[in-house]
C-alpha cells in the first residue's frame, strides 16, 4: 500500500488543510515540500526510529516524513516513565531517535543517531525513496510495570478509515487524546486520509484554553474518553466548541454520558466506538444508546468477526494488531486469530452492554462486582458528573464496594444537604442494582484523577 | 455519640436500608439470629470505621470473634481505649 506521506497527498486540498499545535501549525501543502528532520531522511533509512517528542505537532510531522522510510517507528507516548525506556529500547532494537529536544536526554545514550525535529520546515534535500512497509509500535501501559509494545502496521491502522467518503465540506477533527495513542492516533489518520485539519491538544494547556483553541479553528468532528467529555462538559468554556460529530471511545460509554452530550450539543451526531489498541477499531453504535445491538456478533460482513467467550468480547479482522514485541512468548490473537480484548459484556434483550474489565473485578463475600456497571447507575443520577467505584478491604466479606462520587456544579443551588443526596445516590443503586453492588461509603470528592490517557486512574487493590 | 449507641444506631440503620428484620435487640442476642446477613455486617463495620476511627475486626488478633450484640459492643469499646 502507499505509504502516509502519498495517502496525504492524494486527499488533496493541502494548501488549506493544517495541523494545529498549541504553538505552532503547519499547513500540509508546506509540509509536502519541506522536511521537519532538517533534510536528515536519508540517515533514517530503514532504522528502527523511536519518535520521543514533547510536543504533538513535531510527532505528527515526523511520523508523516519516515512511514515507508524508518522500518519501525516507535510512538513514545509523554508519560512513559523513563525507567521503561531502555526496555522499550531493547524490545523494538531502536537504533535511531527523533526528538524536538536540543539533545538526547540522558537515558537515551546508546541508541545510534539523534535527529531533531522542528515544526520549522526547511527544504527537502534527498528525494523520498520508500522501501519499507514500516512497522507501528504503539505502546499500551500494563496494569503495572513495562508497557507493552504493540505492533501494527498503516493497513492495519488504517483499514477502518478507508474506503470512507472524503467529506465534501472541509472536516476540522480534534481530539482530547494524545496522537501516539491508538484512540488519537486514529484521529491523526482520519483528518490526514479524509482530507481535513486537526487541532492537536497539549499536555501544558488547560481543558478550558484547549475547547477555545478548537473552536476558534472551527472543529467540526473531535473525539475522546467519556472521562474526557465529563471534564469538557465542567468546563464553562464547552459551549466555544459546536461540533457536528462527537466520538466517544476508550471507556465504557454510559447513558448518562451520551446523554449529556446531545443535551450539550443537539446538533451532532454522537457516536460511541469500541477499539482497543490489540484489538483495533471494532464498529461504531450511533443510535445514542449505550452498549451495541447484539446483531454485531458473529455478523461477517463489515470485514470484522466479533464472538463472546467467557463473558468477554473477541474481535478478528484485519485491523488487529500483529504481535507484541519483547513479550517473551505472550501471545496477541488466540490459534484462529481472536483477539480477547478483556472487556466483559453481558447480554440484556437484543443489546449487550459493556460491564467492565476481566482485571477489575471486586470480589464481595464470593460475589463479583464490576465498578464500571456501578459507576453508571450512580452517573445516571441527575447531579452527578462522574464516579469512581472501589474497593475497601473489609474483615467480613473480604471487600466491600465504595464509591467516590463528583457532582456537577450548579450555580443555582446550595448543593443541597449531601446526606439526602448519598440517600438519592444509594437508593438508586439499590433500585437497579443486587445488594453487593450498593456502594457502602459514598464519599463527595471534587475531583478524579484522570491519566494521560485520558481513563479514569483505577487503583487496583 | 457513646460506642454503644453508635454500634446500635448503625445496626438499625443498616438493617433499615438493607431491608432486613431486626430481632428485639438486647445485649444477649446472638448476631447470627438478629436477622442481619454477613453482607451487613460487612457494612456497620465499615461505617463504625468511618465513624470511630477503629475497625477491631482486622486488628485484633486474639480476641475471638463476637457472638453476642453485647459482645459486639464491648468489642468496639475494648479497641477504643
Amino acid at each position: 500500500m502507499s505509504s502516509l506521506w502519498d495517502s496525504v497527498g492524494d486527499a488533496g486540498r493541502l494548501p488549506e488543510r493544517v495541523l494545529w499545535g498549541a504553538a505552532a501549525s503547519v499547513t500540509l501543502g508546506d509540509l509536502v515540500h519541506g522536511s521537519s528532520l532538517g533534510g536528515r531522511l536519508g540517515e533514517l533509512r530503514g532504522r528502527s526510529v523511536l519518535v520521543a517528542t514533547s510536543d504533538q505537532l513535531t510527532a505528527a510531522l515526523a511520523l508523516i516524513e519516515l512511514d515507508g522510510i524508518a522500518r519501525r517507528l516507535v510512538l513514545c507516548p509523554p508519560d512513559l516513565p523513563s525507567e521503561h525506556v531502555p526496555f522499550v529500547k531493547t524490545a523494538a532494537a531502536v537504533d535511531a531517535l527523533v526528538s524536538d529536544w536540543d539533545a538526547p536526554e540522558s537515558g537515551s545514550e546508546g541508541i545510534g543517531s539523534f535527529v531533531r525535529c522542528s515544526p520549522r520546515l526547511t527544504p527537502a534535500t534527498s528525494k523520498r525513496d520508500e522501501q519499507h512497509e514500516t512497522e507501528w509500535i504503539l505502546l499500551t501501559s500494563g496494569t503495572t510495570g513495562q508497557p507493552k509494545l504493540v505492533v501494527h502496521t498503516l493497513l492495519s491502522l488504517t483499514a477502518a478509515i478507508r474506503g470512507g467518503r472524503t467529506s465534501a465540506t472541509p472536516t476540522v477533527w480534534s481530539t482530547f487524546y494524545d496522537i501516539r495513542r491508538y484512540g488519537g492516533l486514529q484521529i491523526f489518520l482520519r483528518a490526514l486520509l479524509g482530507g481535513g485539519s486537526l487541532v492537536l491538544s497539549s499536555l501544558q494547556e488547560s481543558m478550558g484554553d484547549f475547547l477555545i483553541r478548537a473552536g476558534a479553528h472551527g472543529v467540526t468532528h473531535i473525539s475522546g474518553t467519556p472521562s474526557h467529555w465529563r471534564r469538557a462538559l465542567m468546563s464553562p468554556s464547552a459551549h466555544r466548541i459546536s461540533p457536528q460529530y462527537v466520538r466517544l471511545s476508550g471507556e465504557i460509554a454510559d447513558q448518562a454520558i451520551l446523554n449529556h452530550l446531545r443535551g450539550f450539543y443537539p446538533q451532532a451526531r454522537i457516536v460511541h466506538a469500541f477499539a482497543s489498541t490489540e484489538a483495533g477499531v471494532a464498529f461504531d453504535v450511533g443510535d445514542g444508546l449505550a452498549g451495541f445491538p447484539a446483531s454485531l456478533i458473529g455478523e461477517k460482513s463489515v470485514g470484522i468477526e466479533m464472538k463472546v467467550e467467557d463473558g468477554s468480547l473477541r474481535i478478528r479482522s484485519a485491523r488487529t494488531a500483529e504481535r507484541y514485541l519483547g513479550s517473551h512468548g505472550e501471545t496477541l490473537a488466540d490459534r484462529d486469530g481472536f483477539v480477547d480484548t478483556g472487556d466483559m459484556v453481558e447480554l440484556r434483550a437484543d443489546r449487550y452492554y459493556f460491564v467492565g474489565r476481566r482485571g477489575g473485578i471486586i470480589n464481595v463475600g464470593g460475589l463479583k462486582v464490576h465498578p464500571e456497571e456501578v459507576e453508571a447507575v450512580i452517573n445516571g443520577h441527575p447531579k452527578v458528573r462522574m464516579s469512581l467505584v472501589r474497593t475497601r478491604k473489609n474483615a467480613i466479606t473480604g471487600a466491600l464496594v465504595v464509591a467516590d462520587v463528583v457532582l456537577k456544579a450548579e450555580p443555582d443551588s446550595g448543593a443541597g444537604p449531601p446526606a439526602a443526596l448519598e440517600r438519592e445516590i444509594l437508593q438508586l443503586c439499590h433500585q437497579a442494582l443486587p445488594r453487593h453492588k450498593v456502594p457502602a461509603a459514598i464519599t463527595f470528592v471534587p475531583d478524579l484523577t484522570v491519566a494521560a490517557s485520558g481513563k479514569v486512574v483505577r487503583h487496583r487493590a | 455519640m457513646s460506642v454503644r449507641l453508635s454500634v446500635i444506631s448503625q445496626v438499625e440503620q443498616v438493617a433499615k436500608e438493607q431491608k432486613k428484620k431486626l430481632a428485639p435487640l438486647s445485649d444477649d442476642l446472638v448476631l447470627l439470629d438478629s436477622g442481619l446477613d454477613s453482607l451487613c455486617f460487612a457494612i456497620i463495620v465499615a461505617r463504625l470505621e468511618d465513624a470511630l476511627g477503629i475497625d477491631p475486626f482486622s486488628t485484633a488478633e486474639d480476641a475471638g470473634f463476637p457472638v453476642t450484640l453485647g459482645d459486639l459492643i464491648r468489642f468496639y469499646e475494648e479497641a477504643g481505649k
